[in-house]
């Protein structure tokens, strides 16, 4: 009988594991990007926002500690499944035309890594304010740290790419998770994507408009 | 020489022959019986059931066959029902009534006691089956669909959409794999029986060949079975699978086991006209089709119209015309000859001349094109696939084929060819289907077989024989390998001109013109003729490239043509001698005057076992009289 | 039509293959793909040549014997049809085809096209089945189904065990096939018992044989000859999560 190390062990354990963890990391995009649209209502309600966040303490460490988690487990899943998904075909075919392969599902792994740099860089810049590119750093001015790093075009471009990256991996993600544990329901046509098509077209509008609103003078 | 056929029926009341036969027969004791190695060779429907039936019982089990896996067996391709006397739909059904259908359609020409105890498992079979989780189609309720099949007047067919077949024999295989991970049963895929060892008048184990490697094993047991399925690829056109072969049942013949009615081959009435030269198989549009379709050409030869264009007036619906009770659900012979004679007159469909039409306009009408597609859409798939057609649009055009043979080794009631030990089960026996076998009851005999008689029969016979120990070191074992080996041989060295395939296809239309669908004396003679001709020249000319230790399919195929080329001789002798028409087999000679199958009830009521007498000796012809104790025989007549 | 063949050939299972051309002249649209490759073999035996193994048998569909990459599609390029099931008439004159074998660790090659697929069966070995010795079984009417539950089933049970599914899979996913199995069965009433036991043990065994992981890319859905839907993979996740958080037991 399946024990929680006989769960992991199985390739539909693993995939168990990344959709759940996914899915968390889907909730918690959702919600960052909710509160990063209030940068568009100016510095004040942003920075109250990010006070509010601090403010909560423990339990802001509770999600962080969930959060890290949660990835870290993702990414050993992911690691260990293409490991072994690539030794599972030693000779790869001459030809191979897809039929139902996206370009998001087929860059999960290469659009993961990215995101995964993404994320470490993004807490060092934003978070921890070790990487400052704009050469200064606010703990209580959230706003300034933004309108000064995206005015950088590197910067805003780096952002602007790593979210496209989000967009795709969410794409296929969100909607695979579902799948992965078992929770979707039947379909007629269970190929089509429309939820998370929604989601993944919201979220990448929404990182995306920010840094290019300040880049182009909008905002700030 | 002649052997001795005795059918070792029960004495007894008809409906109690069964009960009283398996209290008399002896039990092996639970603990002897995995002491008993048993080999089963095939796969499919009655090998397959009775592999995982008798590993279930704890016999040690060991199970060949020349597919990649035991699920591809060619029971897979059945694609209408299973019929059973369960009388669900209180149609007036009973297992009587099935008995009764069955030894008629089969023109008079099986036992009644092995016919009676078919009927009688039938209804088993389908508690099993579904026991086993086989998806029967049912109605909202949930209870059980039937559909009528035919040559029935009552529904007692049992399907699971138009692939009956392939959801049984996967019951059957998961059965069979269940063993096999238990250790019962010893599978052996890609494999090939090329000879059967016979000790001391007993069969003691059997030659293969690993069609991997090209190694030729000997494998040793108490008993041997053969579920090899027909040898309908005699006709190289027929709708059986490619590797469908007779070599089995062909070797078991050559080492003393009885060849039973060869002729009695079933031609089907609705397969998918041939299309070209190049063909290599036909294909079978399910029987049930007939349910719903209207069969039908144009009353004038020659005509050329579209069928849209020809009006109701210019059409003759000729099986409705000259069997009105049973219309289009005539049985398969009567429909598939009349196809013909409405061909030969010219009157026939497509661009070959060689069709008739299906033509499911007025179900549609009728019924609505959901209904249709319900009932038959992968089969109209499947169709317009091969043809591009669209049946919904217009009519289908079906030909008969070679389907089925009734004809097979020799068994008595107890499954048991004159070979002891030598136990034949589903296509490859002659048993239950006499002169013709109706719709639906293919499936049955083969997990009757598998299921519920073999299981029950070889015990009887190892619990009242004294087996000697034997191993494969003995001289019979070498005798045929070392045969084995040098055929083997003999195909490679020839370096010939000619593809085995050429000789096949050959050999295939000789059977087909003259011993196929009606049959006569000139023909049949000039068959024996050109038959050993052929023969001669495929021994002369025949280029089989490659070698013996690998992976060769031309080898395999070699060896499978050159049993037909053999087989196909017995056949048109059978069919000589039968100077009568029954069921498939249809003389010309012998007809009413309405152009029906006469049977000579004074002359021919036996089967006809053909022993082997030897190379370039005639085959030897013995007869097992039939006895009818409890039906009538009577002219066949669906009028 | 006349048409270059791009074919893989290898003479064992150990030896090294490489793609051979051929040209396969004077082929008829209403052959099957098969009847094509019986074409080219007979011209290659008649040259003295060896011919192209590959396995078929029934021709319509139904065994899963045949089985090929054509143009880098797993049975070719029509859907819902077997190789076998594929006309000529789904290419044009001239065009250059692509013929190769299933690839997968688990699919090792034995001749040229010819691939083991005894994994497949292993898995079924696995928990493939209901357990119902011969004989013993109640009346078939006592067990009712629901008619939608029953058409569900066999939507799944319609799999013909070709191997496609993990052949067209970019991971070599066997998920499909092992899927369609749990769902049939999952879904009558007479599979209850054994449910969560089978869905574990299968699920382990698909690892073992070396078959890699669903990423859903769908592949397998499209390539499937009886077109069964990845939604049956969802439900053997289902399965096996419950059945890991019970530990096989109801």
């Amino acid at each position: 009988m399946a024990t929680g190390r006989g769960f992991y062990r199985s390739l539909v354990g693993k995939k168990i594991v990344m959709g759940v963890t996914g899915l968390i990391w889907v909730g918690f995009v959702v919600g960052h990007a909710a509160g990063n649209l209030l940068v568009f209502r100016g510095p004040e309600a942003l920075n109250s926002y990010s006070h509010f966040l601090k403010s909560t303490g423990e339990l802001l460490w509770i999600v962080r500690a969930v959060l890290v988690v949660a990835l870290v487990l993702h990414v050993i899943a992911a690691v260990q499944v293409t490991r072994q998904s690539r030794a599972a075909r030693p000779v790869g075919y001459a030809k191979q035309e897809h039929q139902a392969a996206t370009f998001a599902s087929r860059t999960m792994r290469w659009g993961g890594a990215l995101l995964l740099v993404f994320i470490v860089l993004h807490i060092l810049h934003f978070t921890t304010g070790t990487v400052r590119p704009a050469g200064s750093f606010s703990t209580t001015d959230v706003y300034a740290n933004m309108v000064t790093s995206f005015r950088i075009w590197w910067v805003a471009f780096f952002y602007v790419t790593s979210m496209a990256a989000l967009g795709f991996h969410l794409f296929h993600g969100a909607w695979s998770s579902v799948r992965s544990i078992g929770v979707s329901p039947v379909s007629a046509d269970p190929l089509k994507k429309k939820v998370s098509l929604g989601l993944a077209l919201f979220l990448w509008l929404a990182f995306t408009a920010i840094p290019v609103a300040i880049f182009a003078g909008l905002i700030g | 020489m002649t052997v001795k056929l005795d059918a070792k029926m029960p004495t007894g009341a008809l409906a109690q022959k069964w009960d009283k036969h398996r209290f008399e027969m002896k039990l092996v004791n639970p603990a002897n019986k995995r002491k008993y190695s048993i080999i089963i060779v095939g796969s499919g429907l009655a090998g397959g059931a009775a592999a995982a039936t008798l590993s279930e019982l704890g016999y040690d089990v060991k199970c060949f066959c020349f597919q990649d896996s035991p699920r591809r067996a060619h029971s897979i391709a059945a694609q209408g029902g299973i019929n059973a006397a369960k009388n669900y739909q209180n149609d007036g059904d009973s297992i009587y009534r099935l008995f009764y259908d069955t030894i008629k359609g089969g023109d008079f020409r099986a036992r009644e006691g092995n016919v009676y105890r078919l009927a009688q498992l039938s209804v088993n079979i389908i508690d099993q089956c579904v026991a086993q989780g086989v998806p029967f189609a049912r109605e909202y309720g949930g209870l059980l669909a039937n559909r009528s099949f035919g040559g029935a007047q009552v529904s007692r067919t049992f399907y699971a959409r138009g692939q009956t077949g392939q959801q049984l024999l996967l019951g059957a295989y998961q059965a069979l794999e269940r063993q096999v991970a238990r250790g019962g049963v010893k599978m052996f895929p890609r494999t090939e029986m090329l000879d059967l060892v016979v000790i001391d008048g007993r069969a003691r184990g059997i030659i293969t060949r690993d069609l991997v490697t090209g190694a030729i094993e000997s494998h040793v047991a108490d008993a041997v079975v053969l579920g090899t399925g027909g040898y309908g690829n005699v006709f190289f056109l027929s709708t059986n699978a490619q590797g469908t072969n007779a070599t089995a049942i062909w070797r078991a013949y050559k080492r003393g086991a009885a060849f039973a009615n060869p002729c009695f081959t079933q031609i089907h009435p609705t397969c998918i006209p041939v299309s070209g030269e190049y063909q290599s198989k036909l294909t079978l549009m399910s029987e049930s089709l007939r349910n719903d379709g209207r069969v039908w050409v144009p009353i004038k030869a020659g005509d050329k119209r579209a069928a849209a264009d020809i009006p109701e007036t210019d059409r003759d619906y000729f099986l409705e015309r000259k069997y009105p009770s049973f219309g289009n659900l005539a049985p398969r012979d009567i429909a598939s000859r009349n196809a013909k004679e409405v061909c030969d007159e010219g009157r026939g469909v497509g661009e070959s001349g060689l069709g008739v039409y299906l033509d499911f306009s007025d179900a549609i009408k009728r019924l609505g094109a959901d209904v249709i597609r319900e009932r038959y859409g992968n089969l109209f798939e499947m169709y317009q696939r091969i043809t591009d057609e669209n049946p919904y649009q217009v009519p289908m055009r079906i030909y008969p084929a070679v389907h089925y043979t009734m004809g097979g080794l020799w068994v008595d009631y107890n499954l048991m060819s004159n070979v002891d030990g030598l136990h034949v089960i589903g296509e490859a026996n002659f048993s239950d289907h006499g002169a013709y076998r109706l719709g639906a009851s293919a499936l049955m005999q083969g997990l009757a077989d598998g299921y519920f008689i073999l299981p029950n029969t070889l015990g009887h016979y190892l619990a009242s024989n004294k087996l000697d120990k034997v191993d494969d070191s003995h001289p019979a074992f070498r005798e045929a390998r070392t045969a084995v080996d040098e055929r083997t041989n003999r195909f490679l060295s020839i370096n010939g001109k000619r593809t085995v395939a050429s000789f096949h296809r050959e050999l295939g239309k000789v059977v087909w013109d003259y011993c196929g669908m009606s049959r006569n004396e000139a023909g049949l003679r000039l068959a024996l003729e050109k038959i050993p001709q052929l023969r001669a020249e495929f021994w002369r000319d025949v280029n089989v490239p490659g070698s013996a230790a690998e992976l060769n399919q031309a080898l395999e195929r070699a060896g499978r043509v050159a049993d037909f080329m053999e087989l196909a001789e017995l056949m048109c002798i059978d069919a000589l001698h039968r100077t009568e028409s029954c069921g498939g087999h249809f003389r010309e000679e012998s007809q009413t005057p309405e152009g029906e199958a006469l049977r000579d009830d004074a002359n021919f009521t036996y089967a006809a076992a053909w022993e082997f007498a030897g190379e370039g000796k005639a085959p030897v012809l013995n007869r097992e009289p039939l006895l009818f104790e409890n039906v009538k025989l009577s002219q066949r007549s669906y009028k | 039509m006349n048409l270059t063949l791009h074919v893989w050939r290898q003479a064992g299972p150990d030896a090294p293959g490489k793609m051979v051309r051929y040209e396969a002249n004077d082929i008829s649209p209403d052959m099957s793909f098969l009847e094509m490759l019986d074409v080219v073999n007979e011209r290659l035996t008649a040259e003295g040549e060896t011919p192209i193994a590959f396995d078929h048998d029934c021709r319509e569909g139904i065994c899963g014997a045949c089985g090929l990459m054509i143009n880098g599609i797993a049975h070719g390029p029509e859907k819902g049809t077997a190789t076998c099931q594929l006309h000529m008439r789904s290419f044009s004159d001239g065009a250059a085809i692509y013929i190769e074998p299933w690839r997968a660790r688990a699919f090792p090659v034995i001749r040229d096209l010819a691939v083991d697929r005894s994994s497949l069966d292993r898995i079924i070995q696995a928990g493939g089945f209901i357990t119902a010795a011969t004989g013993g079984s109640q009346d078939a009417n006592a067990i009712l189904v629901p008619k939608e539950n029953v058409d569900d089933a066999m939507d799944s049970a319609a799999c013909i065990g070709c191997g496609a599914c993990a052949a067209a899979c970019p991971n070599a996913s066997a998920s499909l096939f092992t899927a369609a199995k749990i769902t049939h069965l999952g879904l009558l009433p007479q599979g209850q018992p054994e449910r969560y036991r089978r869905a574990l043990s299968m699920v382990g065994r698909m690892d073992l044989e070396g078959f890699g992981s669903c990423t859903l890319h769908g592949e397998c859905q499209e390539a499937c000859p009886k077109e069964i839907s990845i939604d049956t993979i969802t439900r053997m996740n289902r399965d096996f999560l419950r059945a890991s958080v019970t530990g096989g037991r109801e």
